[in-house]
């Protein structure tokens, strides 16, 4: 079984949001960057193939060459090969004919990627690779089972989780539960050593179409003081939530 | 060329979000000089969207499409996206809107705009709001394409009324067997308990709370106020309650009208995922926690203690308004 991971390269979760030019563009001073949660728990459900199952892993990343420390990281944690496509991802759609081209040229039997970065949030790109690839697609997947071409995925529903039957080449949107927290790898020397040799190969874009602009960035208005309650007088939040806030 | 909208139901019940996504679809086809066309899979009660301003209800009475299959539902829409001549589509930001909606992107070569929180800036050019950076911050997006795809955010542009009366007109998707090739085996979804997803209140609690065995409280003052549970992502990854409760930048988003916290100190991460959420109020007994700046009310003091009165000062107001 061949996979592809697809990663993105995204804000530390602990980062503060800043927008530099005008608001125009996302501020990546003093920030670290980190493969995408969504993806990584992707990534280590591969690594459990890879070990169980006998599985290549390639990871692919759209992006510029700052992009690739993090690239050397999912190689660090156990990846065989990786490619960058050399453009910056501005578009979820422009990202997704990316990674088609990516698929096209290497025939893989499984790819997953992140049910949505933690940036843009677009939550576009596995769908509409699954959708120009002609590939069967479960999103907001938590539990992901290959038993030769057949898979077994579970996703995540409001409210719920639902089992659904498919069969390779598939395409996932994967979440936490793919593996759990605990089951993520911090990269040891080792495999950090390894990594430094295996390929990382950067290809050009194709030609793609651009749907989508951001035009402008906001942070969200700042918020006054919290109004406090004595925690002797429970009576008056309740009197506050009816009156005054009007939710309850 | 009409502006179309995905009204979801679920056992043929419209859910709130449809009235919600039609309600947002009104107010493009308003400025843009159109009306409102649905498509609902087996619902029962299709006229009932007229009140939220669709004239038209494309119903599809379709045995096969009694679960939710995001291919075929997706393909449906597309044939009455081509039907309708409709350059607009709205959507919720549900997980099934979520699934489909980018399927309907590359079959359309639409332009897909998720989590937008408010009516068009503009139509010409088509600029739209929406959160971006997990609720840090927010974009103003431009979508250039010729077919649109709105993904509104959940509970952010809120039910507007607007009574015209539905016409309802049977429609037939034509699919193809392949089109099921990812088949739903089984479905566990929790019944008559409010959601995260749909919930107007959400209760959550953190480490705050110590151990699994004091959720009792929580489960109690969510039942009171009739709200959905949730927690924090510490408490989720030390296996106190399951992940599907897990809300924040990794776990689920919160857009209720009223998340109460309790026992959660407040972490970027968990901010950023109940952000979008109207009023929060904060119970903890450190002062200095973060959760107190983002915060509208809160109250320094034991969970333990403070809780349990809560519950009781809800059920009396309760009583007396009853």
């Amino acid at each position: 079984m061949k996979i592809l991971v697809c990663i993105s390269n995204v804000p530390d979760t602990t980062s503060k949001i800043n927008f530099t030019e005008g608001d125009t563009k996302f501020d990546t001073n003093g920030v670290q960057f980190v493969i995408n949660p969504n993806d990584e728990f992707g990534l280590t459900r591969a690594m459990w193939f890879k070990e169980k199952q006998g599985a290549t892993v390639h990871v692919v990343n759209v992006g510029g060459p700052q992009t690739e420390p993090t690239i050397r990281k999912a190689l660090a944690i156990g990846a065989d090969e990786a490619i960058r496509v050399n453009a910056e991802p501005t578009d979820g759609f422009f990202v997704a004919q990316q990674l088609a081209e990516v698929v096209k040229n290497n025939d893989y039997d499984l790819i997953i990627a992140g049910r949505e970065s933690i940036d843009y949030n677009g939550g576009m790109v596995p769908g509409i690779l699954a959708t120009l690839l002609d590939m069967n697609f479960v999103n907001t997947c938590i539990n992901l089972e290959i038993d030769g071409t057949t898979a077994t995925a579970v996703r995540e529903i409001d409210g719920g989780k639902e089992k659904i039957s498919t069969s390779l080449p598939l395409v996932i949107g994967g979440q936490k539960g793919l593996v759990e927290e605990s089951d993520l790898r911090i990269p040891n020397m080792r495999g950090i050593m390894m990594a430094r040799k295996k390929a990382l190969n950067v290809v050009e874009p194709v030609d793609a179409t651009q749907p989508t602009q951001d035009q402008k960035f906001e942070k969200p208005a700042a918020k006054g003081p919290v109004k406090l309650v004595d925690a002797a007088n429970v009576g008056e939040l309740v009197q506050l939530l009816h009156n005054e806030a009007k939710v309850i | 060329m009409s502006v179309l909208v995905y009204t979801e139901s679920l056992k043929g019940k419209f859910k709130k979000n449809a009235f919600e996504v039609a309600s947002y679809a009104h107010k493009v086809a308003q400025e843009l000089g159109t009306t409102v066309t649905a498509v609902s899979f087996n619902a029962e009660d299709d006229t009932s969207l007229g009140d939220y301003g669709v004239s038209k209800v494309l119903k599809i009475s379709d045995e096969s499409l009694s679960t939710f299959n995001a291919k075929a539902y997706a393909l449906t829409l597309a044939q009455a996206v081509e039907k309708e001549g409709a350059k607009v589509i709205v959507l919720s930001s549900s997980a099934d809107s979520k699934f489909l909606a980018p399927i309907l992107t590359a079959k359309l070569s639409a332009g897909y705009v998720p989590n937008v929180v408010a009516a068009p800036e503009s139509t010409t050019p088509f600029v739209v709001k929406r959160t971006a950076f997990s609720n840090k911050g927010f974009a103003l997006t431009q979508i250039s394409a010729d077919i649109k795809i709105i993904g509104v955010s959940s509970n952010a542009f809120g039910l507007m009324e607007n009574s015209v009366s539905a016409s309802v007109e049977d429609f037939s998707p034509s699919l193809s067997d392949d089109t099921f090739s990812a088949k739903s085996i089984e479905v566990d979804r929790v019944v008559g308990k409010a959601t995260i997803a749909d919930a107007d209140i959400v209760v959550s609690g953190g480490r705050g709370l110590k151990g699994p065995e004091n959720w009792g409280m929580i489960e109690e003052l969510a039942d009171v106020l009739g709200a959905a549970t949730a927690c924090s992502k510490p408490v989720s990854d030390m296996g106190w309650r399951p992940h599907s409760e897990h809300v924040g930048q990794t776990g689920k988003p919160v857009a209720s009208n009223l998340y109460i916290a309790i026992g959660i100190s407040g972490a970027i991460q968990h901010l950023a995922g109940i952000n979008a959420s109207k009023v929060k109020v904060v119970i903890n007994n450190d002062p200095e926690a973060p959760f107190f700046k983002a915060a509208d009310y809160g109250i320094v003091g034991d969970a333990f203690e403070v809780v349990p009165k809560l519950i009781e000062k809800l059920k009396e107001f309760k009583a007396q308004n009853a």
